[in-house]
């Protein structure tokens, strides 16, 4: 039995979803060009999406200065919210920012914003290709080495570290009983020889297979008994039985808020089995009907704010979108630790302030001025100035009426004084783009 | 932050110095700290498909009552902690001058020119810790020497996680103080347990009942540029009724729900609101870091009756000395134990010092012979303070001296368990018993901290 594909209609507001679940959101006249194609070419159009081009001027600092990502701190940042802003290809972005929470590695652990950068890349090109490749790729990554201990693990002392990891987060699942502890130890086994240098003023280097270091013994493992090393280890996870109900699930999670029913689950796993391919789980995914009729999704911060951007057409400009990431609970290449952010938990009073700041940023260059207040002093004509200039969301009735009772508000208070009947419609305006930008309907999808 | 050295720690720490803000300390593969991030409870629970929702939907009409009955019980206990991040050196807080041992375990690093320590003549208090001695001779401060736990760990993570937990378990989520909270807190008063870090401590961590974070009490505006005057407060008023919005999607109602509590955590912080909004009775030390305005933020919500009942900082300085102990510890203290000092002054001033107090902690000493470079290596027991009107004064375990008093690995052994501590908190301070926060309390010898 195949996957459920949604049947209703596929217009602006169903293409409009897909861009958020799939990418960051659609720049102008995207959602409407999506829906001419209809469902199934527009899920084509992003799972093989082609060669990339970058939309609009390259990122800079504040002074103007090019990023540099490799080197100066909040620049990775930056510079990686740059590519989900320009891209052409939207969901093989969002699946390297899949790939970073899964296999969630942070530079306060690395150290290196070049390996992290080496990493991203190497996530990057595998975003919906084959899952073993990318694992495997993974495992030996610098960055990852250095951050579960890989280059700790040698035949005399074994480190469980990324054994342990590899099942638990990244293959099979806690508590599934996938494995067992002795399958942890067996497998750090199999994983070691992986060695590497330091030197000050270098730090980490020379990453490398030492076969000295590698533990050449029989090992048993998920009952099988082999000479087992670091591939094998990798392939064991990946051709283990319960690792397609696993990988199923965790993708699904990441576009959908509730678990797929069982057919549908079943049906991916069949999907995903027949050579452990990212692609047509996905294409799968995206023409399912949850997407399109089950409840929203609160957006990760960072695609809050790369959407807001290319809502309204503009760039990175300033490097303070380092410290907004921060403040807003996801700065890209800090996962707060190996298993990922928390994506049921965006939210408290400060991570809520932090997406206030950065619509604030937003529109801190964009600001009009109440001195030459042209703005009209109707409020609804008000409302939708401040919509246009976000290029038009859809607001849910409850929403607009709160704004509306707003503008209402804030426009009654000028009274009879002439300077405010001019200034307050321009200060309403300014605010409404705020409050648009927070509203609930925006920080969900 | 370059005299950190430490494999382990010296890459995150550098970077988290940097950053500002950084993250949780964290390694991977350390136990998960409470409340941080993807939990394994609420990965699994993703992987299931269902939106955990922090907040609880549907309560948000018990929201303004939960404060005000909160708020009218103003008498209510306030119990602060402090974390000195990176493992403090126990044998310089409160060196112990009269071992002969000292000296030659530390022929660079021996502290000296201090003030005798009253309970025990063979220790001298730090010279920066002078205020804290000052305030011990008027009966305000408890003195633990050698705090810690049976098989140390050694690892910044994992210990800092036990504190953080109240249990040498690594698999718990919650925090000690979340867990009290989730008992004894209400589901709509996020000031009842407040991080002024910024970022939610995972002390704090709950399971039910909301927490708040925040820098300060007057870094919680809410402006945009170009909006001014009437139009402004009619805009904040505007976020209360974005957060009163309703609709009958999960995801959409969790954003109104934060909306609704940030726009009543503004109001309660409104009075704070901007620099200069703060006017401390008493002089706080100047320092590029936010610890000392964060106490004196801290004070005047105490004293303006806001529903406090745990709170969570992190005192100035990296206390993680590999290198350059002698020029790194001393300004880090000085500036965190004049902070206390200050903001017990505050307290008193504001005839609210009998309400709070304050548990100075870190994850463990240090190593008692010094290292090659001019510092110290992890270690095992550690010192705490418990500061205020109320504690009980006394010296809880004692200094086991260096002759006999080194485990195996030449650390300090502990003489007082950091649970023994937190049972004795929630039970005397707080009014709560123990064995329902605390893992396997009943056999815990609670020391008298309050008087």
């Amino acid at each position: 039995m195949g996957v459920p594909v949604y049947r209703g209609e596929f217009g602006v507001p169903q293409a409009e979803r897909l861009l958020w679940r799939a990418g960051f959101g659609p720049r102008r006249g995207e959602a409407e060009k999506l829906a001419k194609l209809g469902l199934q070419r527009a899920v084509t159009s992003l799972v093989s999406p082609g060669g990339e081009r970058f939309v609009g001027p390259a990122p800079h600092d504040s002074k103007g200065r090019p990023l540099a990502p490799a080197d100066a701190w909040g620049h990775d940042h930056c510079w990686w919210l740059d590519r989900m802003v320009r891209t052409s290809r939207p969901l093989v972005e969002r699946m390297t920012l899949v790939w970073h929470d899964w296999f969630a590695t942070s530079n306060s652990g690395v150290g290196s914003q070049k390996l992290m950068l080496t990493q991203n890349r190497l996530l990057r090109s595998h975003a919906l290709g084959s899952f073993e490749r990318l694992l495997i790729d993974v495992t030996r990554d610098p960055a990852m080495l250095l951050w579960l201990n890989g280059t700790d693990n040698s035949k005399d002392a074994p480190n469980e570290n990324y054994a342990r990891e590899m099942m638990e987060l990244f293959t099979l699942g806690a508590d599934r009983g996938a494995y067992s502890e002795r399958d942890v130890r067996e497998q750090a086994r199999s994983l070691t020889g992986f060695r590497n240098d330091w030197k000050r003023g270098l730090g980490d280097y020379n990453f490398h297979f030492d076969p000295r270091a590698h533990d050449t013994g029989m090992k048993v493992v998920f009952r099988k008994r082999g000479r087992y090393d670091w591939h094998s280890a990798c392939h064991l996870c990946v051709s283990h039985p319960l690792h397609a109900s696993f990988f199923v699930r965790k993708l699904w999670s990441y576009f959908v808020p509730v678990a797929p029913d069982h057919a549908t689950q079943a049906s991916l796993e069949s999907l995903y089995r027949s050579g452990h391919q990212v692609r047509p789980v996905l294409n799968a995914i995206l023409q399912h009907p949850a997407v399109y009729e089950g409840p929203r999704m609160v957006k990760p911060p960072i695609v809050h704010v790369a959407g807001l951007l290319r809502r309204i057409g503009a760039g990175v400009t300033s490097t303070d979108w380092a410290w907004i990431g921060s403040l807003s609970g996801q700065q890209l290449f800090y996962p707060p630790n190996v298993a990922g952010w928390d994506d049921s938990r965006w939210l408290d009073t400060a991570t809520y302030r932090g997406r206030w700041i950065g619509v604030q940023r937003i529109l801190q260059d964009r600001k009009l001025d109440p001195a030459k207040g042209t703005a009209p002093s109707d409020p609804a004509a008000v409302l939708k100035k401040a919509l246009a200039f976000w290029n038009d969301p859809p607001l849910t009735d409850a929403t607009r009426a709160a704004l509306l009772q707003f503008a209402h508000a804030a426009l009654a208070d000028a009274g009879k004084q002439r300077w405010k009947q001019q200034q307050y419609p321009v200060l309403l305006e300014n605010a409404l783009r705020q409050l648009i930008a927070v509203s609930p309907d925006l920080q969900t999808s | 932050m370059s005299r950190i050295s430490c494999d382990e720690c010296s890459r995150a720490d550098v970077l988290r110095a940097v950053a500002g803000r950084g993250l949780p300390a964290i390694e991977a593969g350390m136990p998960l700290p409470a409340g941080t991030g993807l939990s394994r409870r609420s990965f699994v629970a993703r992987s299931l498909g269902l939106a955990l929702s922090v907040y609880g939907a549907g309560r948000l009409n018990l929201f303004e009552e939960g404060i005000a009955a909160a708020a009218s019980t103003g008498s209510s206990p306030i119990l602060v902690t402090v974390f000195l991040q990176g493992g403090a050196d126990a044998l310089s807080m409160l060196y112990p001058e009269g071992d002969p041992l000292y000296r030659r375990l530390r022929p660079q690093l021996a502290v000296s020119g201090g003030t005798s320590f009253a309970e025990d003549n063979r220790l001298s208090w730090h010279p920066a810790l002078a205020p804290l001695a000052q305030l011990h001779g008027e009966g305000k401060v408890s003195v633990l020497p050698a705090i810690g736990y049976d098989h140390p760990d050694q690892s910044h993570f994992t210990s800092r996680h036990f504190w953080e937990v109240g249990a040498t378990d690594s698999s718990l989520l919650t925090g000690w103080l979340g867990r009290y909270l989730d008992a004894a807190g209400t589901i709509d008063n996020p000031l009842q347990g407040l991080s002024l870090t910024g970022q939610l401590q995972p002390t704090l961590a709950t399971a039910k009942v909301p927490v708040a974070a925040i820098d300060g009490p007057d870094q919680y505006g809410f402006w945009v540029p170009g909006v001014w005057g009437d139009v402004e407060t009619r805009m904040l008023d505007a976020i209360g009724t974005l957060g009163g919005v309703a609709s009958s999607d999960p995801a959409f109602r969790s954003v109104a729900n934060v909306t609704k509590q940030a726009d009543r955590l503004r109001r309660q912080l409104d009075p704070f609101n901007g620099n200069g909004a703060i006017t401390p009775p008493v002089a706080y030390p100047k320092s590029d870091d936010s610890f000392p305005k964060q106490l004196q933020g801290l004070a005047a919500m105490i004293a303006a009756g806001l529903p406090l009942r745990c709170v969570a900082l992190e005192a100035t300085g990296e206390y993680d000395t590999h290198a350059s102990q002698a020029t790194a510890l001393a300004p880090a203290l000085t500036t965190t134990a004049a902070s206390l000092y200050s903001f017990q002054r505050d307290l008193e001033a504001r005839g609210v010092a009998d309400r709070v107090l304050t548990l100075v902690w870190s994850e463990f000493g240090r190593r008692a012979k010094e290292n090659g470079s001019g510092g110290t290596d992890h270690g095992a027991a550690g010192t705490a303070f418990l500061v205020g009107s109320r504690a009980a004064g006394l010296q809880v375990g004692e200094f086991p001296g260096l002759a006999s008093g080194l485990d195996q690995d030449g650390n300090v052994k502990a003489t007082s368990d950091f649970r023994a501590v937190y049972a004795a908190l929630l039970e005397q301070w707080l009014g709560f018993d123990a064995a329902r926060i605390i893992p396997g309390a009943a056999k815990l010898i609670r020391p008298t901290l309050v008087k």
